[in-house]
């Protein structure tokens, strides 16, 4: 019982030391692939500390409000991405790791933020905050609803559940399945400010969304807020490992042997993954902010169409 | 046929109703006349994988539609494309997303009206028929939101697509019949290469919105 909460708290730290390396690892794949010599792989960690140390500037007419979000934006961000299933599976906290819950949990950070952005006043900050808001009127549905094709598939909404399925005799090759994959990695691609929707590594462009909502924050703030944002990125591609490629994973009833299997396999998955990613970025050019609604719709069609198909894939089972 | 098999085939002709949506998708020329070639290839690998399974004429239906369908009509409109001089744009009648949601509506339709009526029929049959219809739909949808006279000609491609996926479901078409359709198809595109020239010759657009002015339906 008590090794069990103790993996389930060390995955906690896990997902929380593991996230700015990942952001590490995407910049330098991404600068090697423009033929770029990249900032090291532990500069995210660097960037942390020196803006943890550094003053914090407030605006004059700035609320408690925005003062209190970085903190309840990381807070939530870190609980949903604590609550997937990374080495292991069937950890004490799984009954609660139900992805309605982290899409609700990322929803209350959304909100939060874009509260904080609107708090100050500036123009830069209203503008952010109203495009994601756009946004996300798109991408939390077409979320929720490659959620409901993957539950309804699996007979769950619990990612434990759902991992096992996968694994399970039953799951096979389903065009349900594909669809929900391909919106997952839309939504993924919208939520974490990624390449076609917004730029990650920029601060000058007036297309910009999620830098332009944190804008006004400096310091421990800023800190704060990057750290959440790399934690989110970890979380949509631990989410995708684990219901898409499940294997490795280790049952919480297993010894340490398996522990180790799955962290070692963990770690490739999410190599591989962030890798995936960087080429589909330095594939593809933005778009503009105006054709983002259309492609976040695409992802929101293809759940649905995931779902519709469902029907017609349960009759032969 | 074990799991696996029955899972490959329903995975292959969902892939088609997707690239039909990926058709109604397209805004640029080119790009809705590759996906046109993918439709085809989708369309002759389910085919295809199913005379593996169970019945070896329907490889030559898979060949047909491999090759008129994959190679040679999109390689002819591109031509013909090029030498109108069309490859900008299409315009569509209705935007992108409210077509989507109709579209999707349409697949719902043809899903709650084919299984309950197949209901007697085999597994496999039921999905094909089900998925085929959609495309058909999606089809008739493609010939009414677009103006252009190019990708109206896509559209009707796409429907016939879905007729040959109907047709190898219900227990495949005999050889003469599959022939004649898949040459009639090639005439019907000869036929409206030509008229599509004709139509710009004599409207100097082949945007179909010329040919109701002619009629004087509208101003």
């Amino acid at each position: 019982m008590i090794r069990e909460w103790l993996t389930q708290l060390g995955q906690a730290a896990l997902v929380l030391g593991l996230a700015p390396l990942l952001s590490g690892v995407t910049r330098k794949i991404r600068a090697r692939l423009l033929r770029r010599q990249g900032p090291s792989i532990i500069q995210p960690y660097r960037d942390l500390l020196k803006l943890i140390r550094k003053e914090t500037v407030i605006a004059e007419n700035a609320s408690w409000l925005f003062r209190a979000a970085p903190y309840v934006v990381f807070g939530t961000t870190w609980v949903a991405a604590a609550l997937v299933p990374t080495f292991a599976t069937g950890l004490p906290l799984s009954a609660s790791a139900d992805l309605i819950v982290i899409v609700a949990l990322l929803g209350t950070a959304r909100f939060l933020l874009a509260l904080a952005g609107l708090d100050v006043g500036t123009s830069f900050g209203g503008i952010g905050s109203s495009r994601e808001m756009m946004f996300a009127s798109l991408a939390e549905p077409a979320m929720l609803m490659a959620v409901f094709t993957l539950s309804l598939f699996a007979g769950s909404t619990e990612l434990s559940s759902i991992s096992a399925y996968m694994l399970g005799p039953h799951a096979g090759l389903s065009i349900s399945l594909a669809l929900a994959l391909v919106a997952l990695v839309i939504v993924s691609l919208g939520e974490n400010a990624r390449i076609p929707v917004d730029n990650p590594a920029t601060h000058l462009e007036l297309t910009m969304v999620h830098e332009a909502m944190i804008l006004e924050y400096s310091g421990r703030h800023l800190a704060v807020i990057e750290a959440a944002a790399s934690l989110k990125l970890l979380l949509y591609l631990s989410l995708i490992a684990c219901v898409f490629i499940p294997w490795g994973t280790a049952p919480s009833t297993d010894g340490t042997v398996a522990y180790a299997i799955g962290l070692g396999a963990y770690a490739v998955k999410l190599a591989g993954l962030g890798f995936l990613l960087v080429v589909f970025e330095t594939a593809i050019a933005k778009m503009r902010v105006f054709r983002v609604p259309e492609f976040l719709g695409v992802a929101l069609m293809l759940g649905l169409l995931g779902t519709i198909m469902l029907f017609v894939s349960r009759i032969s089972r | 046929m074990t799991a696996l098999d029955g899972d490959i085939a329903h995975l292959l002709a969902g892939s088609l109703v997707l690239v039909s949506f990926l058709l109604l998708y397209q805004d640029r020329m080119f790009a809705l006349l590759n996906f046109f070639a993918v439709h085809a290839c989708v369309l002759a690998f389910s085919v295809g994988w199913q005379a593996l399974q169970r019945a070896p004429h329907l490889f030559i239906t898979a060949l047909i539609a491999l090759v008129f369908k994959g190679v040679i009509i999109p390689v002819a409109l591109h031509r013909i494309v090029v030498r109108l001089g069309i490859h900008r744009t299409i315009e569509t009648v209705v935007s992108i997303g409210p077509t989507m949601l109709f579209g999707m509506a349409l697949v719902a339709l043809s899903v709650v009206v084919m299984l309950p009526v197949t209901q007697s029929s085999g597994v496999f049959v039921r999905e094909d028929l089900a998925f085929a219809l959609s495309v058909v739909l999606l089809g008739f949808l493609m010939m009414v939101t677009r103006r252009n006279a190019v990708s109206q000609v896509i559209g009707f491609m796409s429907l016939e697509n879905g007729l040959v996926l109907a047709a190898t479901g219900a227990r495949g078409m005999p050889l003469v019949v599959e022939i004649s359709v898949g040459f009639s198809v090639l005439i019907a595109f000869l036929v409206v290469g030509i008229f599509l020239f004709r139509i710009r010759e004599r409207f100097d657009t082949v945007d179909l919105q010329a040919l109701d002015m002619a009629r004087g339906e509208s101003a």
